[in-house]
């Protein structure tokens, strides 16, 4: 009885499960070791950058940070009248001490987002401030009128808080009131909704036009001999190779109303010479070039699935008595749809984020809203807001990644 | 010869600097690139290299100046030296502890005769952080072949006369300058226009002239495009940086023209990144002195930001034409000019910005 029950062991006495388990975790360790530096280049490039983007969206330090002892002596105000001295004068202070550190700046930059003006208030009265004597209250407010006003407070005293979903209400058009209700922001304010808009409309009719020419190409790849079809092929990947930047500028030379598309039309009598058309700094260029440099990601993931389809299925089809377009259809066409649907989400996905070819050939009405956190990041250098619409945008690529993978499958991605 | 003098005088304050110099180091300096990056180049980065043995890298970043000053000071990384930016950057850069606080007198040369950088700059040259070494401006050019000799434009009020002077424009992305034309060309007065901009029915005003011109424009973002597009005859007008327009004009014989009127002049010049003072000191003396600011003033039409530099500037290095008359600060040119408010834009660029992406949007 006492011996059945007794754990089994290897020879050198120790129990056989936990040997078991100890040969499982070293070459546990030892795989992890093998894949260690992806996972680490991973966590480097790839999770942290996002998390830190993620963060930066709602990320709302500057007030907390620069103004504490003005926030503290807001705690219990009433909120109906401009604050008493006790704020002014930890204004003062907070300001003093701004000034000292030099760090004045990233504050002004976050309250005049909220309310325009603050910039300047700030920088003003902390000039100022050397040859202020107290009391500070109608010192400061005549430094800068904003002092005076009771929604400067407010907003100072809703911004205390460390997160602000000011960011994202900015990216879809709505903003805070100094109260913090919701509201759209002033019809000439709104900008971002239309552009996401845009980009995804424009994304789509990208990626239809690249199906609808890559599909023949494809189907002519997939079913000539290999030495030609091998011919074809560098014709795809030559542009496919060829810089971005040189491929946008080209249709620049092509399609500019002096360009070379134009004057061929004009010599040929098509058009007048002064009724030139207009086809590159305007959603026709984005249209044109995009689908151009795009092509090869969905010529490439059909012609590999195209190539898998052995041509006796046609055959059969057309024995059995089909006439070819219904054999195309009810055959060939459906065999071919993970091809297609890998080809449509990468170009969909790749062409939400293009923003280079959009900001040189787009003009102003075929920008993607990729050119608008470009310029946050740059020019306005509101890196919140830049975050917050590519938070959004990441999140629209997720959902669509999802819903292509439960309807198709990522495994039928293939890339030739 | 009066330039041999100041030359003379120039060198041997020098060579006090040069004596105390490290040998043979590399300085990145940021700059806008194009002619003006070139101009800089033979007038001091050449001298300064030959004399020092540094090696001076050009980085055209200045458009981003200030978002890699604060990317790289936040990455607590800061890899540029010194950094060629506007006036309004620098107050901004300034306030955020990006840069060094400069004091003028004690780090900058003295003009030949001895007066201080104080006075020798011109107004609104030496920021707390900053000091101007050129004045440029916006203006509008036009390509004169596309209008008929005896009726080429000359105010800003023709580029918003598509009548009279049909074809596209090009106009900088951006709600500065553009504002501040409308409203010129709407018939204010210039010295009202930024108090008007201050306004709501100011700045609807100055939309709503642009709304007549809107169809017929091309925005443009890089300083190499207007020139392009004029020489495409993509576009009749373009605003741009006269500087790049007049090195068209000479360089490669293009056939456009400035109109002077109502230019939207502005400065431009160092800052030294936080950190760098002690690396960039020398060069910093050598480049803003009188004789470097006249020598730039040969390659491109920007005037130097010192008086006592304004003498000094002569004919184009290559061509041998008078650079007097291309200068933006020549009294003709300058008799209608306006002076880019930097607080007003400050205050409202943001808010502007935006309404202008939304106005272009629609």
């Amino acid at each position: 009885m006492s011996d059945s029950s007794a754990p089994l062991t290897t020879a050198d006495g120790v129990p056989l499960k936990v040997s078991l388990r100890r040969a499982v975790r070293r070459s546990k360790i030892k795989a992890l070791l093998l894949v260690a530096p992806l996972l680490l280049f991973l966590v480097i490039a790839f999770v942290i950058p996002i998390f830190e983007m993620l963060t930066r969206s709602v990320a709302n330090p500057e007030v907390s940070n620069h103004l504490p002892r003005t926030v503290a002596a807001l705690e219990d105000w009433d909120r109906q009248d401009v604050p008493g001295e006790p704020a002014f004068a930890a204004l003062v202070e907070d300001l003093l001490e701004g000034q000292e550190a030099r760090n004045l700046g990233l504050l002004a930059s976050r309250l005049n987002y909220e309310r325009s003006g603050m910039r300047s208030a700030i920088n003003r009265t902390a000039r100022g401030l050397r040859t202020m004597e107290p009391p500070y209250r109608e010192a400061v407010i005549e430094a800068n009128a904003r002092w005076g006003e009771l929604d400067t407070w407010k907003i100072i005293q809703r911004e205390a808080r460390l997160y602000t979903p000011s960011y994202y209400l900015a990216a879809v058009d709505r903003q805070l009131t100094p109260d913090g209700e919701i509201t759209r922001a002033p019809d000439n304010q709104q900008i971002h909704v239309s552009l996401f808009w845009r980009t995804f409309w424009m994304s789509g009719l990208i990626t239809l036009m690249t199906l609808l020419l890559g599909y023949p190409i494809a189907f002519l790849l997939a079913s000539l001999p290999l030495r030609h079809s091998n011919l074809l092929m560098i014709l795809v990947l030559l542009p496919f190779w060829t810089s971005l930047l040189v491929r946008t500028t080209t249709w620049i030379a092509i399609l500019q109303s002096q360009g070379v598309l134009n004057d061929v039309m004009v010599f040929l009598g098509v058009i007048a010479d002064d009724a030139r058309w207009q086809m590159i700094h305007n959603k026709i260029g984005t249209v044109v070039a995009m689908t151009h440099i795009l092509l090869p990601f969905m010529i490439l993931p059909l012609y590999s699935v195209m190539k898998t389809i052995p041509p006796s299925y046609m055959r059969a089809a057309r024995s059995l008595g089909g006439r070819p377009f219904l054999c195309f259809r009810r055959v060939y066409f459906p065999l071919t749809i993970p091809g297609m649907a890998a080809g449509g989400i990468l170009v969909f996905i790749l062409s939400i984020g293009y923003y280079i070819t959009p900001a040189l050939v787009g003009g102003q009405s075929g920008r993607f809203i990729t050119n608008y956190i470009a310029y946050h990041m740059q020019t306005s250098l509101n890196w919140g807001l830049a975050a917050a619409i590519a938070s959004i945008l990441l999140f629209v690529v997720v959902v669509f990644y999802m819903v292509f993978n439960r309807l198709v499958g990522v495994d039928k991605v293939k890339l030739g | 010869m009066k330039g041999t003098g100041v030359a003379v005088a120039g060198l041997s304050a020098l060579a006090v600097a040069v004596a105390a110099h490290a040998e043979g180091q590399t300085l990145n300096v940021v700059s806008w690139g194009g002619a003006y990056s070139m101009s800089q180049q033979r007038a001091y980065h050449e001298p300064w290299m030959e004399m020092t043995g540094d090696e001076i890298v050009n980085i055209d970043q200045s458009a981003n100046a200030l978002a890699g000053l604060r990317s790289q000071s936040q990455a607590g990384n800061v890899t540029w030296d010194l950094v060629d930016m506007l006036p309004a950057d620098a107050m901004i850069a300034c306030a955020e502890g990006l840069i060094e606080p400069l004091d003028h007198d004690e780090l900058l040369a003295d003009a030949p005769d001895g007066t201080p950088p104080s006075e020798d700059f011109v107004d609104g040259a030496l920021g707390e952080c900053f000091v101007a070494s050129i004045v440029y401006s916006n203006i509008v050019a036009f390509n004169s072949d596309m209008f008929p000799e005896d009726n080429q434009p000359s105010t800003i009020e023709d580029v918003f006369d598509l009548e009279n002077y049909p074809g596209q424009r090009a106009l900088m992305r951006r709600p500065i300058n553009n504002l501040e034309w409308a409203l010129i060309a709407d018939g204010v007065d210039r010295d009202d226009v930024y108090d008007m901009l201050e306004t709501e029915e100011g700045i609807q005003r100055a939309f709503d002239k642009l709304d007549t011109i809107k169809d017929s424009v091309i925005w443009w973002e890089e300083g190499a495009q207007p020139p392009q597009l004029l020489a495409d005859r993509e576009v009749a007008f373009a605003s741009a940086y006269n500087g790049r327009i007049f090195d068209a004009m000479v360089s490669e014989n293009q056939p456009f023209e400035i109109i002077w009127d109502a230019q939207v002049f502005e400065l431009d010049g160092w800052v030294v990144p936080t950190g760098k003072m002690d690396k960039v000191r020398d060069f910093l003396y050598f480049a803003t002195d009188t004789q470097r600011l006249a020598d730039q003033a040969q390659y491109i039409s920007y005037g130097p930001a010192r008086m006592s530099s304004s003498d000094l500037v002569s004919t184009h290095a290559e061509t041998g034409i008078e650079m007097e008359t291309h200068m933006p600060t020549y009294e003709p040119n300058f008799a209608t000019a306006i002076q880019k408010d930097d607080e007003f834009w400050a205050d409202y660029l943001d808010e502007l910005s935006q309404r202008f992406d939304a106005w272009l949007a629609r």
